[in-house]
């Protein structure tokens, strides 16, 4: 592979990730409204709502400090940068050695500190609640996330994705129930982690039952914008973790122009049934009470860790 | 890895998995499917093994593992609760993910002990025992951390189920004769405990274990 065709897949992936991920936040939407029975919403209407946000005047709170105005554009550049790491398209990305699994773990809690920090910076009680909150499913879905991570890494090696990735692609079939217990445990770090129902519904209305809606109460115009982008590109990011952990058949190798074409429509064609499972997930799941997410999250690091030592005992 | 043996091990996998679900368990109904369940996945592990192996008898104790604790068994419980009127939530003397860290730790301590018994092993379901240690210590835990007495028996009844993956995995299971023994020990158990509940009952208007212990005061 050289280098110039290397940074061309790295460019092309970075802009299909930013610009895909509001189409599968308006997915996800239009699919549970169809299984609520409601009018489903156009799948663009991610896009409207941000056209709209960015030609909005932004209004500031007056005691906000600098920190305020910068997480957007922390919360957005850390998103990319995952984006970027993650092999969504292809593997052996010219970026992939920049950071391994646990780098990435750390570039998440990044934005999460910061959006933390930024809805403590203006002092309002909403603010701090759904900071405290967002401190406690992340510390608790941190762990989960790690070790199913580790799971996938023991199997093949290597904790940089894109080996991780490469590996698990091109291997015979064999049946893993340590991957099958890293998957559910994974699924259930991605809810809890994009705040999704069970641990929080990203559609209320009622600020006392919010953890990430309460954070970005007072943020308006282009900076609520870059935060709702940013949170498309998570979910967009996860599921593409996901999709390259457990299902990461048809990715293309960098460099290589040929298999592009397939390697997205595969990559189309798993996100459209992870985000309609989503969906369904959603629509049959009630929200839990928040004293009841540290018994999911601390069932899912249960299962990654199951995952990990059935990995050492039956070496599959 | 031959694919049977793939098999026996997500089996197997399924099994710890169901254990850590009864673990979890609040509610008295739950853990009834959750014994059938975990049954039924003994049953198709013994009858795997059963075929790859050409064992007659492991044939016989699969079907045996379903009729009785696939079948009988949870029937049987379904309709002791019912009669003793007792579908509430189930009290734990730990709280629950408290139990589930302590189940951990007793997972990584049967896999510690079962990697140099299996290294010893010549079948090839021998990277299972640890699984069947782990589900055994388990459903101790289950035992010893439930108030109630129906709980406790449906914990007994799941120790028995790890038992009974242990033996196979480990030796291809018992000689028949054995195999038949126990499961009618098993049965026989079930209805003892279901005359005994309504004993503790009758006695003490509850079937809180904890009130027995008042006996020693009186």
């Amino acid at each position: 592979m050289n280098l110039s065709a290397g940074i061309a897949f790295q460019v092309l992936q970075s802009v299909f990730v930013v610009l895909a991920a509001p189409l599968l936040m308006g997915w996800v939407n239009q699919c549970r409204a169809w299984l609520q029975n409601r009018t489903a919403p156009s799948v663009l209407l991610p896009y409207w709502t941000l056209a709209k946000l960015f030609h909005k005047d932004a209004v500031i709170a007056r005691d906000a400090s600098p920190l305020f105005r910068l997480t957007p554009y922390v919360l957005f550049g850390c998103m990319w940068l995952a984006a970027g790491i993650v092999p969504v398209l292809a593997t052996g990305l010219p970026f992939a050695p920049a950071a391994d699994i646990i780098a990435l773990v750390g570039v998440f809690a990044l934005a999460r500190v910061f959006s933390a920090l930024a809805a403590m910076d203006i002092g309002t009680s909403f603010g701090g609640l759904g900071a405290r909150r967002e401190m406690l499913i992340g510390f608790l879905a941190e762990p989960a996330m790690l070790m199913t991570l580790f799971t996938a890494a023991f199997i093949s090696g290597s904790t940089q994705l894109t080996t991780i990735v490469d590996t698990l692609a091109h291997r015979a079939f064999a049946i893993y129930p340590s991957l099958a217990f890293a998957g559910a445990a994974f699924l259930m770090v991605l809810l809890a982690e994009n705040a999704r129902i069970p641990i929080d519904n990203p559609t209320t209305h009622l600020e006392l039952t919010m953890v990430h809606e309460a954070m970005i109460l007072e943020y308006s115009a282009r900076h609520l914008a870059l935060i709702e982008w940013a949170v498309a590109i998570k979910l967009f990011a996860y599921m593409t973790i996901g999709i390259a952990l457990f299902m990461p058949w048809g990715i293309a190798a960098a460099g290589d122009w040929s298999a592009l074409p397939l390697a997205i429509a595969a990559l189309l064609a798993k996100l459209a049934l992870a985000g309609a499972a989503l969906a369904l997930l959603e629509t049959l799941l009630a929200k839990l009470r928040l004293f009841l997410a540290p018994e999911f999250l601390s069932a899912a690091f249960l299962l990654a860790v199951l995952g990990m030592l059935t990995h050492f005992l039956v070496q599959a | 890895m031959s694919l049977a043996n793939q098999i026996v091990n997500l089996l197997a996998a399924l099994l710890l998995l169901i254990a850590f679900a009864m673990l979890s368990q609040r509610r008295i109904l739950t853990l009834i499917k959750l014994l059938a369940w975990q049954g039924g996945a003994l049953a198709a592990s013994t009858a795997i093994v059963a075929y790859s192996t050409g064992q007659p008898h492991l044939y016989f104790s699969a079907g045996l593992t379903v009729a009785l604790k696939v079948g009988l068994i949870p029937w049987v419980l379904h309709r002791l609760i019912d009669r003793l009127n007792v579908r509430w939530d189930i009290e734990t003397l730990i709280n629950i993910p408290a139990t589930m860290l302590i189940g951990i730790g007793l997972v990584i301590f049967a896999f510690a002990l079962a990697t140099p018994i299996s290294q010893m092993a010549s079948v090839f379901t021998r990277s299972t025992l640890g699984i069947a240690l782990a589900s055994v210590l388990l459903s101790f835990l289950m035992m010893i951390v439930r108030r109630k007495a129906v709980p406790q028996v449906i914990g007994f009844l799941a120790m028995e189920n790890g038992l009974f993956f242990a033996a196979t995995s480990a030796t291809y299971g018992m000689p028949l004769v054995v195999e038949l023994g126990v499961a009618l020990d098993v049965l026989v158990g079930t209805f003892i405990f279901g005359i005994f509940f309504f004993h503790i009952r009758e006695q003490f208007d509850s079937l809180d274990i904890r009130h027995m212990e008042k006996l020693k005061q009186d």
